[in-house]
């Protein structure tokens, strides 16, 4: 024992020594990451989506979205309904442009059935379904500046948002859960005073869009908030198949309203559809901005030229689909949804297939979040503008 | 001073609970008038919506309500939150406002305290409630208040340097740091040779004025400076996990500072409780009429007021600086400024 002492040299030991005391004090100093649940009860997550971010002191170095905590069971729900039931079911997945849930099942039925509603049905569709555009995404502005801190902002959206649900409960009865497309037309006509009403309502909406690009859009806070942040390259957000103001910000001009030839009034009128070269949130939110002002235009040309007639094509009293299997998408406020519904001949479809935009959106949270600091998730959730019942159908 | 109505022929004891309870209202008072008038009305009518108005005509009982309220809830600790330290959080926040307004003085008279190193007491004292706040953020173990209790003691450090050099620029042109000289310089002083409105240095240092004011939105933690707070992101960050009482006293040190910020920015910058001495030609502090022991704290709340209206408006308008860039904004944009102002200030105090 003592010889081997001797030989181990006494400067090596305290080389060694001090490698071990150097090792401890780096395990000391190396800090740990935290891990932060955001949600599932948190402001910004519009409801119960939880967000686990893994941090470096204030940056993320890995985000994971989990969803699943209000799920509804709409797609099994489908399948115990008959088709007139269902719309009152699907209008309550985007539960703020709820009308525009209800127009693709429909359309889906109506493919199935071969049958079309005539083309005062098809104006009043598109003029509900612009409604309830800028219902949806006038809530989005004004829920922008609560998430960046702005407290004023959601105030004017809630106000103006008021007259488009209005005119909306006017025409259908519901505010936000109109239950108001049949197959084969509407359930009404429209009320008398609803187009010059319509006309004053589209005209204070686009005051408000003014009004949140000078309170909101020309801050330079804002802008210091948003721009730059969360970019999304084109190819990354086709990768992950984003839809809607979240595609077009990427700078890809994509919209299911004009690429499509569907039973609807958007290809008889003139109208934009704005995209932005940026991706990140500032064009997010630019271009939803943009599209509530030509919604805002599209409704009042609508209404220049809707057609006279009835609003309801003749279908049996009892509704049986025919064998068959169809797949309608339409440019809803928050993306491309869709339904994919496979009917047996029976009262209700065999089985259905929901394709909502949020929850696609949302897959992207994963890729964009890494590298951004906490107060940036916050933006580049809100700008992503995600509906949980959209998410957690 | 002039003749002594009230403090020389009290007695010690009797001096001292008049001080003790004019500090309660001086606390007390502008808080609940900032948080009734702006907070619940102002901030309604920009938002077009009327506020309260059910608890008495137009709501005016609503802060009674209110904290009638945050009385009867429940006094919450969390089970891993360091408990006393949790619970002095509070506390040291609102002793940091107690000691503020101290030293503000409200009339020739009517002061609290009056001691030479005025100036540099009130900076010292506002910075008690960075350690309130971080030891509020750490001890509630909780992940969103750490956050916030950190975010808010690196903002608040880093605006304390803007003020205190914002405020060097006064110190300069009064050759004091006393409130009370300071508050006699600016309404004895004249401009050019005129003196019919004194000399508030509002005037000479508007720039110093504007840095003052932006520091003092950081330092209260009003938006655009709120990232410690942030309602829609950590929840209220360091202020999460109290409830009842304590949340009231952190409630009621925000405002309060915010009024006492105020009314040292009056006294620093719009001359305090002074109408221009050239009115009714005084000349010196002695020759000042007592009236103005009255009138002079109701020209301090006028002032008050106004500057609470300009914070509270932008806190309502706009939205919030991320911690980096304000971090920047501070050290890039306000501390540079703030150096500058004080170079030429200097300059020119040599020079005239």
């Amino acid at each position: 024992m003592t010889s081997t002492e001797s030989l181990i040299d006494r400067r090596q030991l305290s080389y060694i020594a001090a490698q071990a005391a150097d090792a401890r004090l780096n395990v000391e100093l190396e800090t740990e990451g935290m891990t932060l649940n955001i949600g599932p009860q948190h402001p910004a997550t519009h409801g119960t989506l939880r967000i686990i971010a893994r941090l470096d002191g204030e940056q993320v170095v890995w985000a994971e979205p989990s969803c699943g905590y209000m799920h509804r069971g709409y797609e099994k729900l489908t399948e115990v309904r008959t088709y007139p039931q269902v719309t009152a079911l699907v209008n309550r997945i985007d539960w703020l442009g709820s009308f525009a849930n209800e127009v693709p099942f429909i359309l889906a039925a109506e493919k199935l059935m071969a049958i079309e509603a005539p083309p005062r049905a098809q104006w009043i569709r598109t003029i509900l379904f612009e409604l309830s555009r800028i219902a949806n995404v006038s809530l989005f502005l004004g829920d922008l500046g609560v998430q960046l801190g702005a407290i004023t902002p959601v105030f004017m959206a809630f106000r103006d948002r008021e007259y488009v649900l209005n005119l909306i409960e006017g025409a259908t009865g519901g505010r936000f859960h109109p239950n108001f497309d049949r197959i084969g037309g509407l359930k009404e006509d429209l009320p008398a005073g609803f187009i010059d009403e319509t006309r004053v309502v589209m005209k204070k909406l686009r005051n408000f869009c003014d009004e949140m690009e000078n309170l909101l859009f020309g801050n330079e806070i804002f802008q210091s908030r948003t721009r730059g942040i969360g970019v999304i390259p084109k190819d990354v957000a086709m990768q992950y198949g984003l839809s809607g103001a979240n595609l077009r910000a990427s700078g890809v001009d994509w919209d299911l309203r004009r690429d499509q030839t569907l039973p609807m009034a958007w290809n008889k009128v003139d109208w934009k559809v704005w995209t932005h070269p940026d991706g990140d949130s500032f064009a997010r939110c630019w271009v939803r901005l943009q599209e509530v002002r030509e919604s805002t235009l599209i409704v009042d040309q609508l209404l220049d030229d809707i057609p006279s007639g009835p609003v309801m094509a003749k279908v049996p009293r009892i509704i049986k689909v025919p064998e068959g299997e169809a797949w309608v998408s339409t440019e809803n406020p928050l993306g491309e949804m869709g339904y994919y519904v496979v009917s047996k001949g029976d009262l209700g479809p065999f089985r259905t297939k929901i394709r909502s935009a949020s929850f696609n959106n949302i897959s992207i949270v994963p890729w964009v979040l890494k590298g951004v600091y906490v107060p940036d998730i916050i933006t580049i959730l809100a700008s992503l503008y995600f509906i949980l019942g959209d998410i957690d159908r | 001073m002039s003749a002594s109505l009230l403090a020389a022929d009290l007695p010690y004891w009797a001096q001292a609970l008049l001080r003790v309870l004019g500090g309660v209202v001086a606390v007390l008072l502008p808080a609940g008038t900032i948080v009734y008038v702006f907070l619940f009305k102002m901030m309604s009518f920009m938002q077009s919506r009327l506020g309260p108005m059910e608890a008495g005509p137009y709501g005016s009982m609503q802060l009674f309500a209110e904290v009638g309220k945050w009385l009867q809830k429940e006094d919450i600790t969390p089970e891993r939150a360091d408990r006393f330290i949790f619970k002095i959080a509070p506390l040291v926040v609102l002793m940091s406002t107690f000691l503020l307004v101290a030293v503000v003085p409200f009339g020739p008279d009517a002061w609290f305290t009056n001691f030479e190193a005025g100036v540099f007491y009130m900076l010292a004292v506002s910075s008690v409630s960075v350690l309130g706040i971080l030891i509020a953020g750490w001890a509630s173990a909780n992940k969103y208040s750490l956050l916030g209790g950190l975010r808010a003691a690196g903002q608040l450090i880093a605006y304390e340097l803007p003020m205190v050099l914002a405020v060097i620029g006064v110190i300069i042109q009064a050759g004091t740091m006393n409130l009370q000289d300071i508050v006699f310089a600016q309404n004895a002083g004249s401009m050019f040779g005129w003196d019919g409105l004194g000399n508030p240095y509002i005037l000479t240092q508007f720039v110093g004025f504007i840095i003052f004011m932006i520091a003092v939105q950081a330092e209260l933690t009003q938006t655009p400076f709120d990232m410690p707070i942030a309602e829609s992101e950590l929840v209220s960050g360091y202020m999460t996990e109290y409830s009842g009482f304590r949340f009231l006293t952190f409630f009621i040190a925000e405002f309060a500072t915010a009024g006492v910020f105020s009314l040292i920015a009056s006294v620093l910058f719009l001359g305090g409780w002074g109408i221009p001495f050239a009115w009714f030609g005084w000349d010196t502090m002695d020759s000042v009429d007592n009236w103005m022991n009255v009138v002079g704290p109701l020209i301090m709340v006028t002032k008050m007021m106004l500057l609470s209206f300009i914070i509270m408006w932008v806190r309502f308008s706009y939205p919030r600086f991320r911690e980096d860039q304000l971090q920047r904004f501070a050290w890039k944009v306000l501390v540079p400024v703030s150096l500058v102002n004080i170079m030429i200030t200097a300059i020119l105090k040599v020079a005239f």
